[in-house]
């Protein structure tokens, strides 16, 4: 069954990064993003910087939507969930699978690559840091959230549009829980700590809810 | 649906092996299955018992719920009545003792044959030929390093049929397996076919042609709703 599995997250890593995969689309959108702001808002240090963690985080939010609609999708039209099915690994395990490598290919170079951007929308290096942090405990659960999404939508064509309606409402809590976390590293009432461990436990959630629902999307598709 | 039972090769035994063969001893019976789709009946009162060795050719006319007798099989597909029993073979569950090859090739297009293969390989376990075997066997070896999406849609079929030696499951659903393949590709498919009953392997294929399938019993679905327009609505 491990084995399954990791031969599943395998596939998908080397399928992201072959033509048509969304390895690097991601990464360059969030910067695209985050590199527009200061062009809209103008040169204001102090603005960017207040609101800079705000910035990382809707455009960590809006990337994860980035080949999120793919998914299942592809697997769906190709055959592959058909072949995924007869697989020693119930259902649940592959879509455990599948997100753990949509996360491995865009949540984790975002938080990775965020000390950079914050650059861009001069964050000091504390914020920076608390930044990264948050966004590296956060991006997990964009993804399982988004997962059960790309479950419903994998039999619709052009489902991307629904998709993200269907999950932007679901990650509010995270982005509210990770930009508050990274605001409270650079001063505030409340400690780093609190916030951190409220997305980190919505992560958590996020993962067995995410996991079990997206499972049971995909189980019957009638 | 909620059939169990042991799979020698599945729960961490060595699988009875002498070469490439397993030895099934599998059987599988199908009591008055029915199936409903987007509220319409398409079948009712299915029954059939295959023994090893035995093959099944599916046939009836377009729409009549072939491929869809094959997706309540393998487990994508609830059925609306009826029941589906497997003996001899272990503790998985059936989706985790059968093949599939169908329409859908189950491929992907960035990937090399031998990628996608040694993929199948891992995912389904229970090992059998090497990828590069497998495909040698179907005549494509010169396709291992290809990508599949500079296949034909013939090619690409053999490489889908490739994955039927790569590990050993006992019960092979096939759905028009001919279907882009060349009077040799099907002869070569007739043989595997035999050589996978004479280890006591089942075949259910659903079909429109002879298939090669020698003293298989063939099973014809009659649409229960009488020429109407097509009662299968794709939504994909």
């Amino acid at each position: 069954m491990t084995r399954a599995i990791l031969a599943l997250i395998a596939r998908d890593l080397r399928l992201a990064g072959r033509v048509g995969g969304s390895g690097a689309l991601s990464l360059v959108f969030f910067l695209m993003i985050v590199a527009l702001v200061p062009f809209a808002l103008g040169p204001d240090l102090n603005l960017l910087s207040r609101i800079g963690p705000a910035i990382l985080w809707l455009a960590a939010v809006l990337s994860t939507l980035i080949g999120l609609d793919r998914l299942f999708q592809a697997d769906e039209e190709d055959g592959s969930l058909d072949l995924m099915s007869a697989a020693p690994v119930p259902l649940e395990g592959v879509v455990l699978a599948k997100v753990t490598a949509h996360w491995l290919t865009t949540g984790l170079p975002l938080a990775l690559a965020s000390p950079l951007f914050g650059l861009l929308v001069a964050l000091d290096g504390t914020a920076m840091g608390a930044t990264a942090l948050t966004l590296l405990a956060g991006t997990p659960a964009l993804s399982f959230i988004g997962a059960v999404g790309a479950a419903l939508t994998a039999s619709i064509r052009r489902g991307g549009l629904i998709l993200a309606v269907l999950v932007l409402p679901l990650m509010i809590p995270s982005l509210i829980f990770g930009v508050s976390a990274a605001q409270a590293a650079t001063g505030g009432t409340v400690p780093f700590l609190v916030p951190l461990a409220v997305l980190a436990a919505l992560t958590l959630i996020a993962a067995v809810v995410g996991t079990l629902a997206a499972a049971a999307a995909l189980r019957w598709p009638e | 649906m909620t059939a169990r039972f042991r799979c020698a090769w599945q729960s961490g035994m060595e699988a009875p092996r002498v070469g490439d063969r397993a030895g099934y001893r599998v059987r599988l019976s199908v009591d008055n299955l029915a199936c409903r789709r987007s509220g319409r009946r398409i079948f009712s009162g299915l029954t059939f018992a295959l023994a090893p060795g035995d093959a099944l050719a599916v046939t009836g006319r377009n729409g009549a719920g072939k491929s869809s007798l094959l997706a309540i099989l393998s487990g994508r597909l609830r059925p609306d009545a009826g029941r589906i029993d497997v003996a001899e073979v272990g503790e998985a569950s059936l989706p985790e003792c059968l093949h599939v090859v169908g329409h859908r090739d189950g491929l992907k297009s960035a990937l090399t044959a031998g990628e996608n293969l040694l993929f199948a390989q891992k995912l389904l376990g229970a090992a059998r030929l090497s990828p590069r075997d497998a495909l040698e066997r179907l005549g494509l070896g010169h396709a291992h390093d290809l990508p599949v999406g500079y296949l034909s849609a013939g090619q690409r079929r053999r490489v889908a049929l490739a994955r039927l030696l790569v590990c050993h499951r006992p019960l092979w659903l096939l759905d028009e397996p001919t279907a882009a393949l060349d009077t040799a590709s099907q002869a070569l498919l007739a043989d595997l076919m035999a050589a996978h009953r004479a280890d006591g392997g089942l075949v259910i294929a659903a079909t429109h042609q002879a298939l090669g399938l020698d003293g298989a019993a063939e099973l014809r679905i009659e649409a229960s709703v009488a020429l109407e327009p097509e009662p299968m609505e794709d939504w994909a």
